[in-house]
């Protein structure tokens, strides 16, 4: 007699004769207590199709009544293999595959990608460019940091503020559209410095947007902050010590609402952050209240930077000159044969990085993300590893989420940031 | 530099080589010993190397070792990157797992053993962890295809036509 069981690790149907629950179980024998072998517990799958799990996450629960006894994350189901599909193209093309990374952030992962071509390539980039790199990079953090609201607080039950934060991402993606013809997936940062210069609406544009933002955040603060609900539902909950986050290798806002001080673009500048005059906000408890305050506080933060970036615009060249990596304008293409060249050259075959490995990292709204490079000189990746923020911050789900109720799951899943494109690649 | 040379003289036989490349210094480890020199990075104070950045995995196919996993780690006291690499053969591809020195070692190791197939010994949970938890092979090896179907001229006509799928009669 066939006797067809559900397996629940891998969720595929199992027939077979005299196949029992246990040996389905046994498979979760390292990950599960021995509560669920007997029956004690439920074990629930919240499936990679839930409103609430922030994208194709799924989270296989223990639970007793409500309270999670254990939580394995299953990741990879939005994993589409980029870093394999860069290594069969050329450099610049494989740009292009950087944006769909992390897709709440995507300039930023360019960003990340041509800092470690830079560093590979000792390519200079001019002022205006890096000046540039840093405005489009915080509007990238107010972006993020709107959706990650959004989203969140939406998950704690407040459905307007969702509709409220992506009213004004609509401002940050028309902003986008401006500097890069795209909303989203803009690809405007190369290597050497930025695609083309910004045309003449774009700074007003952005002084409007900037001075109407500051308006909505504290439109947001006054309606969260206070809140007896929103506060009962994130103080003391999810609480992630110092020296377990940093053990367990959190990075950004998660680890800074644990109260440690870590900013790589305070820690490590690049792009000319060290020009820049910002606080890091740092939380104290390490709740999901903590991490909600530093991402607020950070929004702010973002406000003065790009507003000191403004005034501190030079003129001059938005790319680098170096013709061996950079393509020349198409005007030179009519009166220069080196410039032919070049552009021939660039074009066909692509440019060729000198022989090395380099690890280039930048701060990401949701923590370190840096790209590990393997250059073997010729004009293709040898091998391009993108470190993610969210895959590494995801394990510490496995641990936190003990203890607490499914209601709090949620609220602890928004907090620590996570976005499955930059989870699985 | 200074601290590659410090971790020499501390593990004579197993740091190999030291290089420095566009600031970043690398200092090779011998594989069995990288959780020894691992554990030495994070507790000394001076190293206190207690942020684990990345772990990579690089397959240089047809060079021998095969496979090179780099651990990248960050100092937050003392703001410090050091990288070290490990080469690891293709017929033992097998590396202690450095999860005892630093837990968030976890899902990264288990990314390297699903796209290269090298495996943690002492890992508390070796499972794939992108691809399905059936699939053969891994993907990030040089010799496995990247898998984009083969575009149809006319001298490879009649080749591609006969697998293509077609109603049955």
């Amino acid at each position: 007699m066939t006797v067809s069981r559900y397996d629940l690790t891998h969720s595929t149907v199992i027939e077979s004769d005299h196949q029992t629950v246990e040996v389905a179980l046994e498979q979760l024998r390292g990950h599960v207590s021995d509560a669920a072998f007997t029956g004690d517990t439920m074990l629930l799958n919240m499936g990679p199709q839930h409103p609430s799990t922030h994208g194709v996450l799924r989270l296989l629960l223990e639970l007793d009544g409500e309270n999670i006894v254990s939580c394995i994350p299953d990741v990879g189901f939005l994993h589409t293999g980029i870093e394999k599909n860069m290594e069969a193209k050329t450099w610049e093309k494989a740009l292009v595959m950087t944006d769909r990374v992390d897709y709440l952030n995507p300039l930023a992962n360019n960003l990340a990608y041509c800092l470690a071509i830079e560093k590979l390539c000792e390519l200079d980039v001019p002022e205006r460019a890096q000046v540039i790199r840093v405005i489009i990079a915080e509007l990238q953090r107010l972006n993020s940091h709107l959706v990650w609201l959004g989203t969140h607080i939406l998950d704690l039950g407040a459905t307007s503020v969702f509709l409220y934060c992506l009213r004004e991402r609509e401002y940050i993606l028309d902003l986008f559209e401006m500097v890069s013809g795209q909303r989203m997936m803009g690809s405007y940062i190369r290597p050497g410095g930025v695609w083309r210069d910004l045309t003449d609406e774009f700074l007003p544009a952005l002084k409007k947007f900037l001075s109407y933002i500051s308006k909505k955040v504290d439109d947001y603060e006054l309606l969260l902050n206070e809140n007896p609900l929103f506060k009962d539902r994130t103080q003391n909950i999810g609480v992630i010590p110092a020296d377990y986050a940093i053990a367990w290798g959190l990075t950004g806002p998660s680890l800074r609402g644990s109260g440690v001080n870590f900013d790589i673009r305070k820690a490590m500048p690049y792009s000319g952050y060290d020009r820049f005059d910002f606080n890091v906000p740092i939380g104290k408890h390490g709740d999901i209240y903590d991490r909600y305050m530093c991402r607020i506080a950070e929004m702010r933060e973002s406000n003065l930077i790009i507003q000191q970036a403004i005034k501190a615009l030079p003129g001059g060249l938005f790319r680098s000159n170096n013709r061996k990596y950079v393509p020349p304008p198409r005007a030179e293409l009519g009166t220069s044969m080196e410039a032919v060249i070049h552009h021939f050259k660039l074009w066909t075959e692509g440019f060729k990085p000198p022989v090395g490995e380099v690890y280039a990292r930048i701060e990401s709204p949701r923590g370190e993300l840096a790209f590990y490079l393997v250059s073997d000189g010729s004009p293709k990746p040898y091998r391009v590893h993108m470190r993610t923020p969210s895959f590494v911050n995801m394990q510490i789900l496995m641990t936190i989420a003990k203890g607490y109720l499914i209601a709090d799951l949620v609220g602890i899943i928004g907090s620590v940031d996570i976005v499955l494109g930059d989870c699985d690649r | 530099m200074a601290l590659a040379n410090l971790l020499k003289e501390r593990f004579p036989q197993a740091v190999t080589e030291i290089s420095e490349f566009r600031g970043d210094v690398t200092a090779v480890v011998d594989r069995k010993a990288i959780v020894d020199v691992c554990a030495y990075c994070h507790d000394t104070p001076g190293f206190e190397f207690n942020l684990l950045s990345d772990i990579c995995g690089i397959d240089y196919l047809p060079n021998a070792p095969r496979f090179g996993i780099a651990y990248v780690m960050y100092s937050l006291p003392c703001n410090q990157t050091l990288r070290l690499k490990v080469f690891v053969p293709e017929e033992d591809p097998t590396v202690p797992t450095v999860t005892g020195v630093w837990p968030s070692a976890n899902w990264p190791e288990r990314e390297v053993w699903d796209m290269f197939g090298i495996t943690f010994d002492g890992h508390p949970d070796m499972r794939r962890i992108l691809l399905p938890f059936d699939w053969t092979g891994h993907p990030l090896r040089k010799d496995y295809p990247l898998g984009y179907e083969e575009v149809q001229f006319s001298f490879n006509h009649e080749r591609i036509q006969a697998k293509k799928p077609s109603p049955k009669e």
